[in-house]
């Protein structure tokens, strides 16, 4: 059988990667000079914890039969799963600065069609992620696969009816193979979720369709760890309201929603690197 | 190729559901989606004599789109069959993001094509889904002209092409005439009868109303190319070209909206290769109605009739140069 990639249980290890998955995602972004910001950052703790602890996966053999499936449904926050994918050894880091450039395999919303190893999935158009889960999990299910599929939502995502489409089916064919993660940072372009479009309670709609439902600090490693591990032996699809802050490790920046789809200039990016590598204050203004 | 002769009325939905079974008993890996109106889509014979391929999502065309995605991306080869209208048109973001941009092979069975559904009413007659199908990057697009030739098109988006392909048909029992025998060549226009005079390119349904135009045309003296256009995408300019220099005239004859379909395929290759005159049959920019399938044709214009008169027209204008 094939060794799946060096997964970890230590917490600071894994802390220290989700930084360095951020640093890239300030770097990428910077240089890219477009796209969004505080979604990727938020999610940089979910995204180590499954490649770097969670996933049966191994970045030398990205088509390994047996490997977990991620699906990233909100294509936006790309630069956290090219961030991740690239310090999980499938592609050299360096090649983050290529991010939404002509001719890169980073494209702006993920796309399959450039060729970018360990990416499952061109999307970006809202709503349909979950769907594909679905259907790679039927598909583990008729081939006595035992591999999980987890589907990364986003919460103002969740306003497409599609999902619930999804949902509904998830649980109909009882799909305990299947794991949502719902971004759950309370915001999207246009303000906090609960203005825009109420979402809560969000827990009893995940409950009523049949699932599973946990939630955890989204920027939390030993919660998320916990929680992952928890829902592995699920009967049932489950989903975790991971509650993330947009933004996070960026005090200024820290749950505002005007980052979600803006990007650092040159002088906010040194600052927030600095920030990002534990440089005090009075440091940096030195 | 012809004299054409009808073996007896069968509804292309039937064509698709045999084709469909056959595929399955071959391929341990086909697997089809029901949304629900699977006995009226040509699905229910897969679903029962394999249970555990068939995957029920009901009334839900947006996810199944989704889903037979990640069935194709996971190498199964997912059918999903609904009415052309749910199919092309509600979840055609669906189709576009998730099954083109990704180009799985999943193959989409578009029910209910045309005016000729009948009483059901405009709701339920698909004419719009060819224009929204046939622009989608990586998409085949097979319109097949008989209940025959809807099971060797089934059989061929199945086992020969990649990527996705949608397949429109029909419901009412409609002339089935081709020859059983005869492989179906994806891409390939289908010459159905020779002719100098002019060219009718038609596909669906309406090919027997151009066989049938084509044999008044020739009591008066008038013989008419006829070329059965099955495959709408990728369509075989070749042929096209062809036809147009060596008749000089192009009727083209489809149960859809003039706007956007085969009509307008044919044109962007017409006017860039060799311009001769055209004229359209088609549904001219409106909905239908509730009625009788073949009155419903007539009153629309999608009848053999209309397309001598549109013939006659053009071959004369083609005359007076
Ligand atoms: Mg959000």
């Amino acid at each position: 059988m094939i060794v799946s990639h060096k997964q970890t249980k230590d917490v600071k290890y894994l802390r220290e990667i989700a930084t360095e998955i951020r640093k890239s995602i300030v770097q990428s972004l910077t240089e890219a000079g477009s796209g969004h910001l505080g979604g990727p950052l938020g999610l940089a703790d979910v995204f180590t914890a499954l490649y770097f602890s969670i996933l049966r996966h191994d970045p030398s053999i990205p088509q390994w039969a047996g490997r977990d499936r991620l699906i990233l449904s909100i294509g936006h926050v790309a630069p956290v799963l090219y961030a991740t994918l690239a310090h999980a050894g499938y592609f050299p880091v360096q090649e983050l600065l290529t991010l939404r450039k002509l001719g890169s395999r980073l494209q702006g919303h993920p796309g399959r069609d450039h060729g970018l190893p360990g990416l499952e999935l061109s999307a970006g158009s809202l709503g349909q992620g979950l769907s594909v889960g679905l259907g790679m999990a039927i598909s583990a299910r008729l081939n006595h696969q035992t591999h999980k599929i987890y589907v990364i939502t986003g919460d103002g995502e969740l306003q497409e009816g599609s999902n619930w489409e999804s949902a509904m089916a998830a649980a109909h064919h009882r799909l305990d193979n299947l794991i949502a993660v719902v971004d759950r940072n309370g915001v999207q372009i246009d303000g906090r979720t609960e203005d825009v479009m109420q979402l809560e309670p969000l827990e009893e709609k995940w409950k009523s369709f049949g699932w599973q439902v946990e939630s955890c600090d989204g920027n939390n490693m030993v919660q998320l760890l916990e929680v992952f591990e928890k829902v592995q032996d699920a009967q049932k699809p489950t989903v975790i309201l991971a509650h993330t802050r947009m933004g996070k490790g960026i005090k200024s920046i820290e749950g505002d929603y005007h980052w979600h789809g803006k990007v650092p200039n040159a002088d906010q990016s040194v600052d927030f690197l600095r920030e990002l590598s534990g440089i005090p204050v009075d440091m940096r203004q030195a | 190729m012809g004299p054409f002769k009808n073996r007896g009325n069968k509804a292309t939905k039937a064509g698709f559901g045999e084709g469909l079974l056959e595929a399955g008993k071959r391929n341990p890996d086909v697997v089809a989606i029901g949304a629900d109106i699977t006995s009226s889509v040509g699905v229910n014979l897969f679903a029962d004599a394999f249970p555990d391929r068939f995957i029920s999502l009901g009334i839900a065309e947006q996810n199944c789109m989704g889903v037979a995605t990640g069935l194709a991306l996971e190498g199964k080869i997912p059918v999903f069959s609904t009415y052309g209208v749910f199919a092309a048109l509600r979840a055609a973001d669906q189709i576009r993001v998730s099954v083109c941009y990704n180009n799985v092979h999943v193959i989409i069975g578009g029910a209910h094509a045309g005016v000729s559904v009948g009483p059901d009413g405009a709701t339920h007659q698909a004419l719009e889904d060819l224009a929204i199908i046939r622009v989608m990057p990586n998409m085949t697009v097979f319109s097949p002209c008989d209940a025959t030739q809807t099971r060797w098109a089934v059989f061929t988006a199945i086992e020969k092409c990649k990527g996705p392909v949608y397949i429109r048909f029909g419901r009412e029992a409609m002339p089935d005439f081709t020859n059983p025998d005869e492989v179906f060549c994806p891409g390939k226009a289908q010459l159905m009868i020779p002719g100098d005079d002019l060219t009718i390119c038609a596909t669906g349904h309406l090919v027997w109303e151009a066989i049938m135009a084509a044999g008044q045309l020739s009591e008066l003296g008038i013989h008419a190319r006829v070329l059965n256009i099955h495959t709408i995408k990728p369509i075989d300019s070749k042929t096209i070209i062809e036809a147009a220099q060596e008749t000089g005239a192009i009727v083209t004859a489809e149960e859809h909206q003039i706007i956007g379909g085969l009509g307008s395929a044919i044109a962007e290759i017409i006017v860039q290769h060799n311009p001769v005159p055209m004229a359209f049959i088609g549904m001219n920019d409106r909905f239908g109605e509730s009625g009788p399938p073949l009155e419903l044709m007539k009153k629309f214009g999608m009848s053999a009739e209309n397309i001598v008169s549109e013939s006659l027209r053009l071959v004369k204008e083609k005359k007076e140069g």
